[in-house]
């Protein structure tokens, strides 16, 4: 009974937060200025669907990379003595202390045509590279930004993985690679699935990181969202609509990966 | 028959520089059921670690079957485990979990089928197939961990406590399954064990440790009746254990009173450790007897009486069929092969 008391700063938190937002953002897409029912902004968003796609790939490939960087650097760290283990993760969380924007200026200054990166190579007589303004830049960006999102849930999967289940495998004739996929990979699953909708879901709709590493040409769809709130294209009833596009989108992207039935693996994990 | 399967030489194993196994010396033959018996820590799941290459040991050599397997990975080795904590893998059912060892050696799907669910029926979990791991209870936890390790009926099976979250009547029925297996399988059996009774009913030999040093390897028989020291004659079973001087072959003396005895050979009044089993001492009426005391306690124990006696300042524990009266003055009388004469264990 007492619980259910406790539970009601939540609840108005979730409503207050959560629910009212979103049925505004509902309500806008759904209206016209005036205040009338229309799918019009709906249809609208039929224009900028090479932007959303170009958005869903970008960060498809930048939380590929994340998993990839990271997966393997989690698993380091798991099996790491505790106070090592601790430090490191410390050290790989430090950058996320300081400002985003900081962060993602810093970078600028790093891949800039006449930046630090092309200013070394030029030292050793290399042609200045094309860094800034690219794709590639982009999806550097966004890894930066994101990968502490994956590592925190694999490692945190991690290191639940006892060495006795590990050990019970070898035991069994399991050899390192066996081991790998028969025991760790499936063990830390549900931190992957973690990881990957931590990274993604801001990934698809960042605009900052577009803005700033990829120029005017590489432009997201959460910079197209930002231009219809507070850029010169003011029109909220459309930015509301691409905004639930692109939700329903990337549930529709995990509800079909598999990402939501196979909670209970969680539980198993003991 | 008398081919060593394992053979452990001079086996060193330390932790941050603690020595756990101070120079194991250890044959083990081929199809022998040998159980490692000693108080906790006193390194039998090291040893069992180290034969079955989890852990190398900084000194020493182990052999497999005449060669050197030092440095030899876990799964390269004709050795399986049934681990102390059982160690199933969570991800996976229980046909899943039995099914592992046999799947990473590619058999034949329906002959998996097969293996796993004769072996499942022999530790009495048939129809859990399909559980769930954390839906099991301790006991079933620890037979699914033996039903993993036996299906790969390797050469060696190292048994760490495999039966101690079991109930007394389970773990009698499993006592005898695992020894029928054992014997129908012809696997050797390295068990490691708390439980003296269940040492003794099941082995061919019982090595007895202590503090990382072999204090005795021999037959059940052997280890009982002929303890070759204090600490072993205590370990099994329950003893008095009274210091004694050994003033010639054949006569000790111990309680203030000269006894004569089967043992020789110590030096002229050597110091030693004497040892009588409970059940070995006689009660008799005063004037027949060689010792009195005054009954302390009285405790009932099922098939005897366990009773407490006080001889002028030395305890001793008595086990009759018959009870006594607390606080009646009673007679007490040992044979001479009863007296065990014992060197005292340096400390
Ligand atoms: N991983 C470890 N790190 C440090 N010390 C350890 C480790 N494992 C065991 N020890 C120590 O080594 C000694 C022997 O341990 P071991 O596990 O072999 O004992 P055991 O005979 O199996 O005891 P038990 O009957 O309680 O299982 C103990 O003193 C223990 O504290
Ligand atoms: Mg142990």
């Amino acid at each position: 009974m007492k619980m259910k008391y406790a539970a009601y700063p939540y609840i108005i938190w979730l409503i207050v937060f959560m629910a009212i937002p979103m049925g505004l953002i509902i309500y806008f897409a759904l209206t016209d200025a005036s205040g009338a029912f229309t799918i019009a902004n709906i249809a609208q968003t039929g224009r900028y669907m090479p932007v959303l796609i170009r958005s869903i790939w970008l960060a498809t490939i930048s939380t590929a990379v994340c998993l990839v960087l990271a997966y393997p650097l989690s698993y380091m760290l798991s099996r790491m003595q505790g106070l090592t283990s601790r430090t490191l993760l410390t050290l790989v969380m430090l950058p996320m202390w300081m400002n985003f924007l900081l962060r993602t200026y810093a970078w600028m200054t790093l891949l800039e045509k006449n930046g630090i990166i092309n200013q070394i190579l030029g030292v050793f007589g290399i042609e200045p590279l094309t860094m800034i303004n690219t794709q590639g830049a982009v999806i550097m960006g966004m890894v930066y930004n994101y990968i502490p999102f994956m590592i925190l849930p694999l490692h945190s999967v991690m290191v639940k993985i006892g060495k006795d289940v590990i050990e019970a495998a070898q035991d069994l004739g399991a050899s390192p690679a066996s081991v790998f996929s028969q025991v760790i990979l499936p063990l830390s699953m549900p931190g992957v699935r973690t990881g990957i909708t931590m990274v993604f879901v801001p990934a698809v709709s960042t605009f900052v990181i577009s803005q700033m590493l990829g120029g005017g040409t590489n432009q997201l769809i959460g910079d197209i969202i930002e231009l219809q709130f507070l850029g010169n294209a003011y029109n909220p009833s459309l930015g509301s609509a691409i905004s639930m596009v692109l939700m329903v989108l990337v549930l529709l992207c995990m509800s079909l990966t598999g990402f939501f039935d196979d909670d209970d693996v969680e539980d198993r994990l003991i | 028959m008398e081919k060593n399967i394992i053979s452990l030489r001079g086996i060193v194993a330390e932790y941050d520089g603690e020595r756990v196994l101070d120079g194991l010396d250890l044959d083990i033959r081929d199809e022998e059921f040998v159980t490692f018996l000693g108080p906790s820590g006193c390194g039998k799941t090291t040893t069992l670690r180290i034969i079955g290459g989890f852990i190398e040991p900084k000194e020493g050599d182990v052999f497999f079957d005449g060669k050197k397997i030092n440095g030899l990975p876990p799964y390269q080795r004709h050795v399986n485990t049934v681990f102390q904590r059982y160690a199933l893998f969570p991800h996976l059912d229980v046909f899943e979990n039995v099914a592992f060892g046999l799947k990473l050696k590619k058999m034949p799907k329906e002959q998996i089928a097969d293996k796993v669910e004769e072996m499942l029926k022999l530790v009495n979990l048939s129809g859990f197939e399909s559980r769930s791991i954390n839906q099991l209870s301790g006991g079933q936890q620890q037979r699914v961990a033996i039903a993993r390790a036996l299906v790969n009926e390797p050469k060696v099976l190292l048994l760490d406590e495999p039966l101690g979250a079991l109930d007394l009547k389970l773990r009698k029925e499993m006592q005898l399954e695992l020894k029928r297996i054992q014997q129908s399988l012809k696997i050797t059996f390295i068990y490691v064990t708390h439980d003296q009774e269940e040492a003794l009913t099941m082995s061919d030999r019982v090595v007895v440790m202590k503090r990382g040093e072999i204090m005795q390897i021999g037959t059940p028989q052997d280890i009982y009746n002929e303890p070759a020291n204090a600490f072993v004659a205590d370990f099994i079973g329950e003893s008095n254990i009274v210091d004694g001087v050994m003033h010639k072959d054949f006569l000790v003396e111990f309680a203030g009173v000269e006894f004569d005895c089967v043992d020789k050979g110590f030096e002229t009044d050597e110091q030693v450790d004497v040892v009588i089993r409970p059940e070995d001492i006689k009660v008799v009426p005063v004037d027949e007897a060689q010792l009195t005391g005054l009954v302390e306690s009285v405790t009932f124990k099922g098939v005897h009486y366990e009773i407490a006696v006080d001889g002028h300042g030395q305890k001793w524990i008595i086990h009759s069929t018959l009870s006594q009266t607390p606080g009646t003055l009673i007679g007490m009388m040992v044979t001479p092969e009863d007296i065990h004469i014992m060197k005292k264990m340096e400390e």
